[in-house]
């Protein structure tokens, strides 16, 4: 018996009731992600694809349908269970970086060991593996604001990897980086996606959806289509005049 | 997460904003040291007045006998002998909260040694009196009750008298005496006593046995006792009921019918005491009250500042909770913000306090009393202050929702 699908939605629903007005922002999506697959998923704002993600990611509960993570039923868990789930099996990356200011590098993406209950050594060890890995070793201990904005995400995706998820739920990762940068990241997923860690991003940019193995149209809380395709393959242009970011 | 690393991010937290959070603990730090120091000056005083009362005698009361009244004249406490020997023996033996009592007959007189005179109190009384007064000898030894029953012709002096008689550091034990031309031999000096609340000098007093003083100093009636009697009760507590018995008790032996006024009265001192105390007690209450009430103000400003920085870190409490903090652990988090906030400064404050309290006792010449109990419960309470304040804003931070505080702008 093969194990089950990594992400399991079956006719998965959300509805907000904002005031006497009920929002539909999911009505009824089924699909299903396998391990190391890199999954884009697009549409216009308002098409469900944030709420799919927020699905996802347990940050929020369906008010239909069934969610299976790894084979489990995680939509009736209790707070402290998913938060539990969260910190083991997904990684998150955001638009706007969310890293703590004023606190280094390191200690950045040592604080999801923090929730996992991990000693003080085995953090800092693990947190600089991770740097090592996004190719940050040797800024561990430079602050948010002395980094540009395509180390700031690659530390935050370091913070994503640290627990070794299963998924890394990534929010319009290049929203606030330049297209150079963005490329560099879309090759960090795509290595990440190699080594066997499922990539499920949302974006808007077609350009960005390229470098996915599969993309999934949503319109409407629907999923418009879901095709897979062949990746293309995320190569960072050498580096050019007036292009200062990550300049070493 | 375990306490310790919930306290370091505590501490991380608090530490980058330092400016804010000291003027955060301000509030907590002036209402600490103002219930230290409020307290250590209240009970400096407390202690000054027991010490006066102790210098006193201790749970000491003081039968007085009755008023003569002749052609409408009041002649005023202890104008006529009520009190007979008989009586005094009765209180020593009949009432059980009765420790010790002794008659006490004064009058003033001229005292000569051999080239010095001065004129003092002379005491007849017996050795109990000085257990009453708590009175110890600094030099020699007291008489007894057999001096009492022989009517021997020595005397107990005050520290006053011998430095005037004999001078300063001389040893007037074994000496001679002149006490109203009558030849007495020292045979103890007394431990200074200092002055009584109104002045008056305990220490100048030469005091001899009551026998003595009846037949050599000054003539009295058989059968009555020509002054008061000093009575101290077994303790603090029993002596009101030793007063009441004590009334009873001579109320009966007089005759008295019912309704009819004593002739006699009685002076409870550790009432006055009490009452003075209870002075400064109500005093200490109300300043530890408006230093209370200040810590209170500063308990509401760490709440105001908790609810502002909650606010402010309303997306970092979004990403903690994202990468898998659970509600206790936000909830923890800002508590222990909160607790760290406040005990820091309730200890500022209890340093503060006790310089305080030391400089205006230094400055005005107060006596300051330190209690350890005060110092531990003003830190214990403002702990409780921030506990109780932070409770709010921890709460509110371990329900926000993590995708809108993610969204947060």
């Amino acid at each position: 018996m093969s194990p089950p699908p990594l992400i399991q939605f079956k006719d998965v629903a959300k509805v907000y009731r904002m005031g006497d007005v009920e929002v539909h922002a999911l009505r009824g999506v089924s699909l299903t992600v396998e391990q190391g697959e890199f999954t884009a998923i697009m549409g216009a704002s308002g098409s469900g694809k944030s709420t799919l993600m927020n699905i996802v990611g347990l940050l929020d509960r369906p008010t239909g349908g069934v969610y299976l993570l790894e084979g489990e039923a995680v939509s009736t868990l209790s707070t402290e269970r998913l938060a539990e789930v969260r910190n083991r099996t997904i990684g998150f990356v955001f638009q706007s970086f969310n890293l703590l200011s004023r606190t280094s590098a390191l200690e950045n993406v040592e604080l999801p060991l923090l929730y996992a209950g991990a000693g003080s050594a085995e953090r800092r060890r693990r947190a600089a593996a991770s740097l090592d890995r996004v190719g940050l070793g040797s800024r561990s201990d430079h602050h948010p604001n002395q980094m540009s904005g395509g180390q700031q995400q690659r530390v935050a995706i370091a913070r994503a990897l640290v627990t070794e998820p299963r998924v890394i739920l990534a929010d319009e990762p290049t929203g606030n980086l330049d297209s150079r940068t963005s490329v560099e990241v879309m090759q960090l997923f795509q290595e990440l996606g190699r080594s066997g860690i499922t990539v499920v991003l949302v974006t808007h940019e077609p350009d960005i959806s390229q470098y996915a193995s599969r993309v999934i149209q949503m319109r409407d809380g629907r999923v418009l289509s879901d095709e897979r395709q062949e990746p293309k393959v995320a190569v960072v242009p050498p580096w050019t005049e007036g292009d200062e970011e990550d300049q070493p | 997460m375990n306490p310790l690393q919930t306290l370091r991010v505590a501490l991380r937290a608090l530490t980058r904003n330092k400016m804010r959070s000291f003027l955060t603990t301000l509030g907590v730090v002036i209402g600490v040291s103002a219930v230290i120091a409020m307290v250590a000056i209240g009970d400096g005083a407390k202690a000054r007045v027991e010490a006066t009362f102790a210098a006193m005698g201790s749970n000491m009361l003081i039968v007085i006998p009755g008023t003569s009244t002749g052609g409408g004249a009041m002649g005023g406490f202890g104008s006529m002998p009520t009190l007979t020997w008989d009586d005094l023996r009765a209180i020593q033996t009949e009432i059980p909260t009765v420790r010790a009592a002794a008659a006490q007959l004064r009058t003033n007189g001229q005292v000569m040694s051999e080239d010095q005179n001065w004129g003092t109190q002379i005491l007849g009384t017996s050795p109990e009196y000085f257990q009453i007064r708590t009175w110890a000898p600094a030099l020699g030894t007291l008489f007894t009750q057999g001096d009492v029953e022989t009517g021997t012709k020595v005397v107990v002096i005050g520290q006053t008298v011998a430095d005037k008689l004999f001078g300063q550091n001389a040893n007037p034990v074994g000496q001679n005496l002149r006490i109203k031309n009558v030849p007495f031999v020292v045979v103890a000096v007394l431990n200074k006593k200092g002055q009584s609340q109104w002045g008056q000098d305990y220490d100048d007093i030469v005091i001899v046995p009551v026998t003595t003083y009846q037949q050599k100093i000054k003539g009295a009636l058989k059968n009555f006792v020509e002054g008061s009697l000093t009575v101290s009760a077994t303790s603090a507590d029993t002596t009101s009921r030793a007063e009441s018995q004590i009334r009873a008790l001579l109320r009966d032996r007089h005759r008295l019918p019912l309704g009819a006024d004593d002739d006699f009265s009685i002076r409870n001192l550790s009432e006055v005491a009490s009452a003075q105390q209870e002075g400064t007690r109500t005093l200490t209450t109300l300043l530890a009250a408006i230093a209370a009430v200040s810590l209170l103000v500063g308990g509401i400003g760490i709440m105001n500042i908790m609810l502002v920085s909650v606010t402010e870190r309303t997306r970092e409490i979004g990403l903690r909770m994202a990468v898998g903090a659970k509600p206790a652990d936000i909830r923890l988090q800002f508590l222990v913000e909160a607790l760290a906030l406040a005990i820091t400064g309730g200890l500022i404050g209890v340093g503060l306090g006790v310089f305080g309290a030391w400089w205006l006792a230094t400055s005005f010449g107060w006596q300051v009393l330190y209690r350890p109990d005060v110092i531990a419960i003003a830190v214990c309470f403002s702990g409780l202050v921030g506990v109780v304040f932070g409770l709010y804003p921890a709460h509110k931070a371990s329900r926000l929702d993590p995708i809108t505080a993610l969204r947060f702008e």
